[in-house]
């Protein structure tokens, strides 16, 4: 799985595409999260209605083999209802801000959903079975005589249709007093962190009424605060290794060995600033918006709003990659400023064996990096390419002076559009890509 | 079984068996509960043929009504539901038809035993290992041991978890070839790919090296003890902790050095905080464990380190186990290491910068005294409990106070009120409710043991403040009424003429409580008229209040006080304007009649019939 562009590799080609055609977009459709389990064999969506969707990837069939399955439609279930906070009079989104899987324990799956307050546990599991008979009503349910009962029935079980359900199993709530926005499952399989804006919590996955309080980065005084925590993950392999980032662009790796509290970070991750490319917005345009752990334990990545960087966990004073994910903006900083567009929070994932890395952009476009040939590719999620088995023809904006043939203008971009949710499968070459209200699922070209 | 005309004896049973699939969660309960009811009516048979396999798979059918009606909060009664279910199924043999029967109750379990609530899985094994007791031998290893090598072998880990939990009761009672795969089952599982199987393993170590052969103990647990307690899972060491002071009992003594010694130094000083945690947590099991030799070389050192650790949950751990540790250190070095080990640490967290620390050592820190004499504890431990008298922290001094009556034994009371009865006097003024709660119930403890000085008084004027009427009848007890009536009382009526009503109202309820230990003469003279007064207070809870008193103190007037005082104001108080009032005045009244009636019959007894 050496790459990501076209040339001698493989090329990107269309497969599904989920979610309403129309024009009008209505808010609730929109997807807000996008995630595969540890097998790859499910995907989950979250949207800002509170629904929690899972596709599941069916098994390639034997008269059509040059295409892969692919994934439908498994469960949906509502996850979180709008509510309201009486006492801050505060109403609390219904919008799902992060799905993580926990690694399959049983033969049922289980996912955390989370939205701004509070986090559930849900279980996934099927049924192809019921009971029948009962002792008081007879087949078409009416009730039978009490008195003339002459035998007890004992219900048997009768096959049936297979049923996909979700139950919430836990529900981790009043832990939070700013917004929620990532949750994290540590490799020991029964704790998990949440974040929200100026904490860290550490939870047990059984127990719901405490939680350990890991950071805080609430200053007495609230008027000196300077940076908030924008995302926060645990170490793959290593249980007591987790980061957050800040939105002062820096990273902090914590050690839950040295002290139950860890305000005290073991790492700290910063590249000094460039004093020449200075501006307004250099301190906006460097927070972090995503952090991600490689699969190997050994990177992470970090994404700001111009940038992708990934740092080696040993080396804190500047990334050993950085990719320019549209650099071109640069100069419509301000109009970005000005349409809120600037404090959009892009995603980023890594492939399956961590060559490969990807993150969104604008205009339904988003952007894959090689990080062995150091190539870079800017693909569109549109429905003109959703053909069965399209590939999909590499995208160029067109840089200053002259525009070239098939390129499009910085001008012409539509800043609607944009790709923040992208999940990579874990072991295939199988993306998921987030565009509003539509899920785009792409492969490889198998020739 | 029922007749073919019906019979409604089968009613009842008929409704348990409909509602173990009811859509409330309560009735469903319910009929799990009377599950052995539902079993005796269909016989042992049915009971094996048809409820059991239709209970094998209950817990997916209630999963099923759950996403259904999706009611989010019952689904901790569901796990309540198969919680019972699981339990009840371990009482189940004779219901099946006896031991002979009792393996047709492993498939439920065993589907129990696989759920991925831990609660359930836990009550499903226990449930297994007391049935396990009720196969035969030939059963066992028929049944039962399949069970076992099922679920140790499972794809998921929550029947690898349960698995965890069945060896040690199988192992004694099969023969060797089966125990060499016992064992082989066990070494996979400490090694298993996922943290919650390894856990489980570590978990249930100790218990399965009990009974296991020695040799095998040293062969085969050891490795895998020093394998777990070097796991790459904090989770995991920490629980390796605990398995060692299980084999460090079942070793030798001159064993324990070379097999178990490495880890438990390891473990100490390991990394994680959790673990050091672990370690401290477990330290006077551990000291117990590997014998006064080895506790004197390795632990004591180990233990000092415990005390400074740079994690503060540790150093609170290990200073709640202060005083056992001593306790248990070999008697004849015991106050030299003590003197020059131990003590200095102490001093040490009495001015730590947690107060959890500050607050756990605070709790044991006084039993300290009787382990080292009179003469240390004056010299040494005295000035430590000032100062934590004097923290700043209201849960440290809570822990002091709860604990005085341990120095006392030592030092004897002079020395104690010479040199903490000024701290303890302060704290009856302690901001916090909580200290000065703890002041009050100790005063008749501490009024006990120290002379009456003019500071105890100021504590005890603070506790009528309070209202801690209890106390007040016991320290006139103590003190008798005189004093009493020169210290208490007076305070006592001064506060019926407060501002504040409810102070006005504790001046009613310290009478309720004085009057009898008083007697009649200060009651009547001094008590009475205060009470009769207040019955003409704005506020009603005061008046209704002041009848409940007179009702009470009643029987220690005498009959003319009562015909001649309290009953015009009881009468006028039953027809004043405030419902409750009202009705108080009017109970009163009537339970003063009974008194009246009752002077009357005691003084018509004098008469001879």
């Amino acid at each position: 799985m050496a790459g990501v562009a076209g040339g001698n590799d493989f090329q990107w080609c269309f497969s599904q595409v989920k979610g309403a055609i129309d024009e009008d977009v209505a808010e609730a459709d929109i997807i807000s999260t996008v995630e595969f389990n540890y097998s790859g064999e499910l995907l989950a969506t979250g949207d800002k209605g509170g629904r929690v969707v899972i596709f599941q990837h069916e098994q390639e069939s034997k008269n059509r083999p040059h295409l892969r399955g692919e994934y439908n439609v498994y469960s949906t279930f509502q996850s979180h209802e709008p509510e309201f906070d009486y006492l801050k009079s505060l109403e609390i989104e219904e919008k799902i801000n992060k799905i993580r899987w926990l690694p399959q324990q049983n033969a049922a799956h289980f996912l955390l959903s989370t939205n701004d307050k509070t986090i559930k546990l849900w279980k996934i599991s099927e049924r192809d079975k019921r009971a029948e008979g009962y002792n008081l009503k007879d087949e078409d349910g009416r009730l039978r005589d009490p008195f003339r009962i002459t035998s007890l029935r004992v219900p048997v079980l009768m096959p049936m249709d297979l049923m996909v359900e979700a139950s919430p199993r836990r529900i981790f709530a009043n832990a939070h007093t700013y917004h929620i926005n990532s949750i994290s499952v540590n490799s020991d399989h029964e704790t998990y962190l949440s974040a929200d804006d100026l904490r860290i919590n550490l939870w047990h996955l059984e127990i719901t009424d405490r939680s350990f309080n890991i950071v805080d980065i609430k200053p007495a005084n609230m008027e000196e605060l300077t940076e908030v925590i924008t995302a926060a993950e645990c170490h793959p392999l290593q249980c007591n290794v987790f980061v957050y980032s800040s939105s002062k662009g820096t990273i902090r790796l914590c050690d839950t060995r040295a002290a139950a509290l860890c305000d005290r970070q073991a790492k700290f991750f910063e590249e000094p600033e460039d004093p020449s490319s200075r501006s307004f917005f250099s301190e906006i345009i460097s927070s972090i918006s995503d952090v991600k752990f490689s699969h190997s334990g050994r990177y992470m990545m970090t994404r700001d709003y111009l940038s992708v960087k990934v740092w080696d966990l040993n080396m804190e004073n500047r990334p050993v990659e950085t990719y320019q994910v549209h650099e071109y903006l640069r100069s419509k900083l301000c109009s970005l400023y000005e349409n809120d567009c600037i404090f959009d929070k892009f995603e980023c994932c890594w492939n399956g064996s961590d060559s490969a890395i990807m993150t969104g952009s604008y205009n339904n476009f988003f952007r894959m990096f090689d990080r062995n040939t150091r190539r870079d590719i800017t693909l569109e999620a549109s429905r003109e390419s959703s053909k069965p088995r399209a590939t999909l023809k590499p995208r160029k904006v067109s840089t200053g002076g002259k525009r070239k043939k098939d390129e499009i203008s910085v001008d012409s971009l539509d800043f609607n559009k944009k790709i923040l949710h992208t999940a990579w499968h874990p072991k295939d070459n199988v993306i998921a890509v987030a565009a509003t209200n539509n899920l785009y699922i792409f492969q490889d070209k198998i020739n | 079984m029922a007749g073919a005309d019906g019979d409604d004896s089968l009613y009842p049973i008929a409704v348990l068996i409909d509602e173990l699939r009811n859509e409330d969660v309560q009735l469903r309960l319910n009929s799990i509960k009377k599950l052995s009811t539902i079993a005796l009516a269909l016989g042992v048979e049915r009971t094996r043929t048809e409820l059991l396999p239709f209970l094998t798979v209950l817990n997916v059918y209630f999963e099923y009504c759950l996403a259904v009606l999706s009611i989010i909060y019952t689904i901790y009664d569901e796990d309540e539901v198969l919680l019972a279910l699981a339990e009840q199924l371990g009482n189940f043999t004779m219901l099946v038809g006896g031991p002979e029967y009792v393996h047709c109750l492993l498939p439920p379990l065993e589907s129990l035993a696989t759920v991925e609530e831990t609660v359930v899985r836990d009550k499903a094994v226990e449930s297994l290992r007391k049935i396990s007791q009720e196969h035969s031998p030939v059963d066992l290893e028929v049944h039962f041991e399949p069970l076992v090598k099922r679920l140790a072998s499972g794809d998921w880990f929550t029947s690898r978890t349960s698995a965890c939990g069945l060896f040690s009761v199988c192992y004694p009672r099969v023969s060797s070839t089966v125990k060499a795969e016992i064992r082989q089952h066990f070494r996979t599982l400490c090694s298993d790919d996922t943290p919650m199987v390894r856990r489980a393993a570590a978990s249930k170590l100790g218990e399965f090296a009990k009974v296991l052969e020695l040799d095998y103990v040293k062969s085969d647990i050891i490795s895998l003890f020093t394998a777990l307690a070097s796991d790459e899972q904090d989770s995991v060491r920490l629980l390796a902790v605990e398995a060692c002071v299980s084999i460090a009992t079942l070793l030798p003594q001159e064993d324990l050095e070379s097999l178990v010694m490495p880890t438990l130094r390891q473990a100490a000083e390991d990394k994680s905080w959790r673990v050091r945690y672990m370690v401290a947590d477990k330290f006077s099991e551990l000291q117990k464990a590997v014998g006064p030799e080895i506790t004197k070389n390795d632990l004591v050192p180990a233990f000092q380190n415990l005390l400074k650790d740079c994690e503060a949950e540790v150093r609170a751990a290990a200073a709640n186990k202060v005083k056992e540790f001593c306790e248990n250190l070999p008697e004849e070095n015991r106050e030299q290491i003590i003197m020059t080990h131990i003590l200095p640490c102490v001093k040490e967290l009495v001015s730590d910068t947690n107060q959890h620390v500050k607050s756990a050592l605070a709790s044991v820190i006084m039993g300290l005294s009787t382990i080292l004499g009179k003469d240390n504890t004056i010299e040494h431990l005295l000035p430590l409990f000032l100062a934590q008298l004097k923290d700043e922290c209201p849960e440290v001094r809570l822990n002091i106070i709860s604990n005085l009556d341990c120095v006392n034994e030592v030092i004897g009371i002079r020395q104690l009120s010479q040199s903490l009865l000024p701290a303890i006097v302060e704290l009856a003024e302690d901001a916090k409710w909580r200290v000065r709660l703890a002041i009050i119930e100790y005063m008749p403890l501490l009024a006990g043991q120290l002379p009456l000085t003019k500071s105890l008084c100021r504590v005890v004027v603070y506790a009528i403040r309070e209202a801690a009427t209890c106390n007040l009848m016991k320290l006139v007890e103590k003190f008798g009424a005189e004093w009493a009536q020169n210290t208490i009382v007076p305070k006592v009526l001064g506060m019926a003429n407060d501002p504040n009503y409810l102070h006005r109202m504790t001046t009613l309820f310290c009478i309720n409580a004085l009057s009898e230990a008083c007697g009649q003469d200060i009651t009547t003279k001094q008590m009475l008229p205060v009470v009769l007064k207040m019955s003409n207070d704005q506020v009603a809870n005061v008046r209704f209040n002041v009848a409940k008193s007179l009702q009470k103190i009643g029987p220690v007037l005498d009959s003319n006080a009562l015909q001649t005082e309290v009953k015009p104001v009881l009468e006028k108080l039953a027809t004043d304007t405030d419902m409750d009032v009202k009705y108080f005045a009017q109970e009163a009244i009537s339970g003063t009649r009974f008194t009246l009636a009752s002077l009357h019959i005691s003084t018509k007894s004098d008469l001879p019939f």
